[in-house]
């Protein structure tokens, strides 16, 4: 459809910053920064590039969120992993959460000896099922750094580089507080770039916009579970705050004062249909004086919005919303091929949000928990067999690379499209309730139908200016990313995990299956065999 | 969203256009940075934990700009409010580490 020709010169060429190393990481959250501890330790010359600052980017660094730190006693890891397994529409799989809970825990025994506080209780015993997103990824980032490895901030990608058999080879991407450009040839590179929230604000994921699932697929790559997409979190309205679990202990109520009854932070479809007629309104009455200064000491942040807005959440009651989260808190993302956290395409690895999070989730995802389990152990995977991949790698110093971005990048009949425009038209079909979060047949094709107009006109478009590239690499990368969660949800013709089909309401035990998704401009979606069950599905 | 740099308080380190995870902030030599793109702000106030001298007010409204007094900030005792949470500044160390989010789970 386009050819590579209008800027093939100069992105093919040595951008002002070069780096020739063992292993790129491009990401610099929870995920990122593992894999490059790791690679690094592994003995890789290692270069991690973050869109924005690794340390304070990304959905963790603003938060609080719970770890799935669970002691090794048998018991409580059989109750820890029985505990979400209908939640998740019995989709996850126990050899993978097995693994994750020992990685999870020796991660964060490692995090404690260098140095993370983590608070010790009456009896003196370290509590290590919780961390403040400040402090860890401030720790991250020192780890990263004495590991040897070299940080880019603000540095986005834009595509990667693939050698003439298809491998990834590396990335190309902007430094964008110098208005250069930089390149890495690496033997191996890790996707750590989070899912996508489609610019909605919810707490820290504005620089989510599910760059790396474009970058990915561009090279070859599918995708998994992408239809368990539709992650929306409770925020005051006027807030980014996301902190659903406080809310627990809230009450909601119309505007006329009156209980939205059964509306529990459990049951936010009860919120979204009350909010798809009208203001909801929230309070914390059920705290009691106890509860709210733990509240208050465990996740400052939750509070700042309140204060700042001279409201007093347990007394008074405050417009609240629900803030699509897609793939940062739903589940799917990038098809994880084997342990190594491989994806389908040769020297590609993907971790944390970028990579599907269905292998100990399945389609639902309750608290932060285990998806901080999961950046983190994927991502010390993802590092370790990057590094060990790119050692195994004979090089051929002839290697030749091509990059191998297209919307945006390569250059097409039309005028350049205008980004702001296509990040509103996909919002448009991703936001409201009534399309994504109570799906239905035919609410997805007619979505579907504007999407795949959207990337069409974008396809076609000549490239973007060095000005709007990044913001028109996000536009496209969230476009690709919304036709694959409606044409995955389309597929999945019942209700399962967080996909919620109105016209398909029940769970049906022939579609416990997971779906595959890829195709830039054409997408498709094929099965893929769930594992067995080590007890019989039920409903949940 | 952001809403002010504090002339009377900045260094003009740069340290919050470093660490501005969608980079709103530009640099401007020998003065306090600006607010470059506000509109790109994400309310994640990462900006203000970052802050050494408590020079920065990231004003809840995530969707529109507010109007900020500093004087009455500096009154009300926000301007570093955050920072003070975290146990990030010299004065509050003690914050520093305190996560009872145990406690919510035992209860």
């Amino acid at each position: 459809m386009t050819s590579k020709t209008s800027l093939g010169a100069t992105r093919t060429a040595i951008g002002d910053a070069h780096h020739d190393v063992d292993v790129l990481v491009i990401g610099g959250g929870p995920a990122g920064t593992w894999a490059a501890c790791t690679a690094a330790a592994g003995g890789a010359s290692v270069v991690l590039a973050d869109k924005g600052y690794c340390g304070s980017s990304g959905a963790t660094a603003p938060s609080g969120t719970g770890v799935w730190y669970v002691s090794p006693d048998p018991a409580k890891r059989d109750a820890a992993m029985a505990s979400r397994e209908a939640m998740g529409g019995f989709l996850a799989d126990r050899a993978w959460m097995k693994r994750v809970l020992d990685r999870t825990h020796d991660n964060i025994d490692l995090l404690a000896e260098r140095g993370y506080p983590f608070p010790l209780d009456d009896q003196g015993v370290s509590r290590r099922d919780s961390l403040q997103g400040p402090e860890y990824m401030r720790l991250m980032r020192r780890r990263v750094k004495e590991a040897g490895a070299r940080i880019l901030d603000h540095s986005p990608a834009l595509e990667l580089l693939v050698d003439e058999d298809g491998a990834v080879a590396g990335a190309i991407g902007i430094r964008r507080q110098e208005g250069t450009r930089w390149s890495v040839h690496a033997k191996a590179v890790v996707l750590a770039t989070g899912g996508c929230a489609f610019l909605s604000k919810a707490l820290g994921t504005n620089v989510l916009t599910g760059d790396g699932y474009l970058m990915a697929a561009e090279a070859g790559a599918d995708l998994s579970g992408m239809e368990f997409s539709n992650a929306f979190a409770i925020s005051p309205i006027f807030s980014t705050v996301t902190k659903t679990r406080f809310y627990q202990w809230g009450t909601f109520f119309y505007e006329d004062g009156s209980i939205i009854p059964e509306a529990t932070s459990r049951r936010r479809s009860i919120i979204a249909e009350a909010l798809m007629k009208g203001p909801v309104f929230a309070q914390l009455d059920r705290a009691d004086e106890k509860v709210q200064a733990i509240m208050r000491s465990s996740q400052p942040n939750f509070f700042l919005p309140f204060d700042r807005a001279g409201i007093n959440p347990f007394a008074q009651r405050f417009p609240v919303t629900l803030r699509l989260e897609g793939t940062v808190r739903g589940t799917g993302g990038l098809r994880i091929t084997d342990k190594s956290c491989a994806t389908s395409v040769p020297g590609l690895y993907a971790a944390g949000d970028a990579a599907t999070r269905e292998l100990i989730c399945g389609g639902f995802t309750g608290g932060g928990s285990h998806n901080a389990a999961w950046a983190m152990s994927s991502g010390y995977w993802a590092g370790e067999a990057a590094a060990d991949y790119s050692r195994q790698l004979v090089q051929s110093s002839a290697r030749r690379l091509r990059p191998a971005g297209g919307a945006a990048l390569a250059g097409g009949r039309e005028r350049a499209f205008d980004p702001d425009a296509v990040v509103k038209a996909v919002q448009d079909e991703v936001f409201p309730y009534a399309k994504n979060y109570f799906r239905s047949g035919d609410a997805l094709t007619e979505s579907l139908g504007k999407l795949d107009a959207t990337w069409t006109k974008l396809r076609n478009a000549d490239a973007a200016s060095a000005e709007h590239v990044v913001r028109a690499r996000e536009a496209a990368a969230m476009t690709a990313t919304a036709r694959w969660m409606y044409r995955s949800a389309l597929t999945r013709t019942e209700t399962r995990g967080m996909h919620k089909r109105s016209d398909h309401p029940s769970q049906e035990s022939a579609q416990r299956h997971y779906l595959t998704v890829g195709g830039l401009d054409e997408v498709w979606v094929a099965r893929r065999a769930a594992p067995a069950l080590e007890r019989k599905e039920v409903a949940a | 969203m952001i809403e002010l740099v504090s002339k009377e308080r900045c260094t003009n380190c740069n340290i919050c256009v470093a660490v501005c995870p969608t980079n709103v902030f530009d640099a401007v030599p020998d003065a306090p940075p600006i607010i470059a793109r506000q509109a790109d702000c994400q309310t994640c106030f990462m900006c203000e934990a970052y802050c050494p001298v408590d020079a920065l007010f990231v004003a809840p409204e995530a969707d529109h700009p507010v109007v900020v007094d500093e004087l009455a900030l500096d009154e009300a005792a926000l301007l570093g409010s955050y920072r003070n949470a975290l146990g990030w500044s010299p004065h509050f160390r003690r914050h520093r580490g305190v996560d009872n989010s145990f406690r919510l789970n035992d209860h």
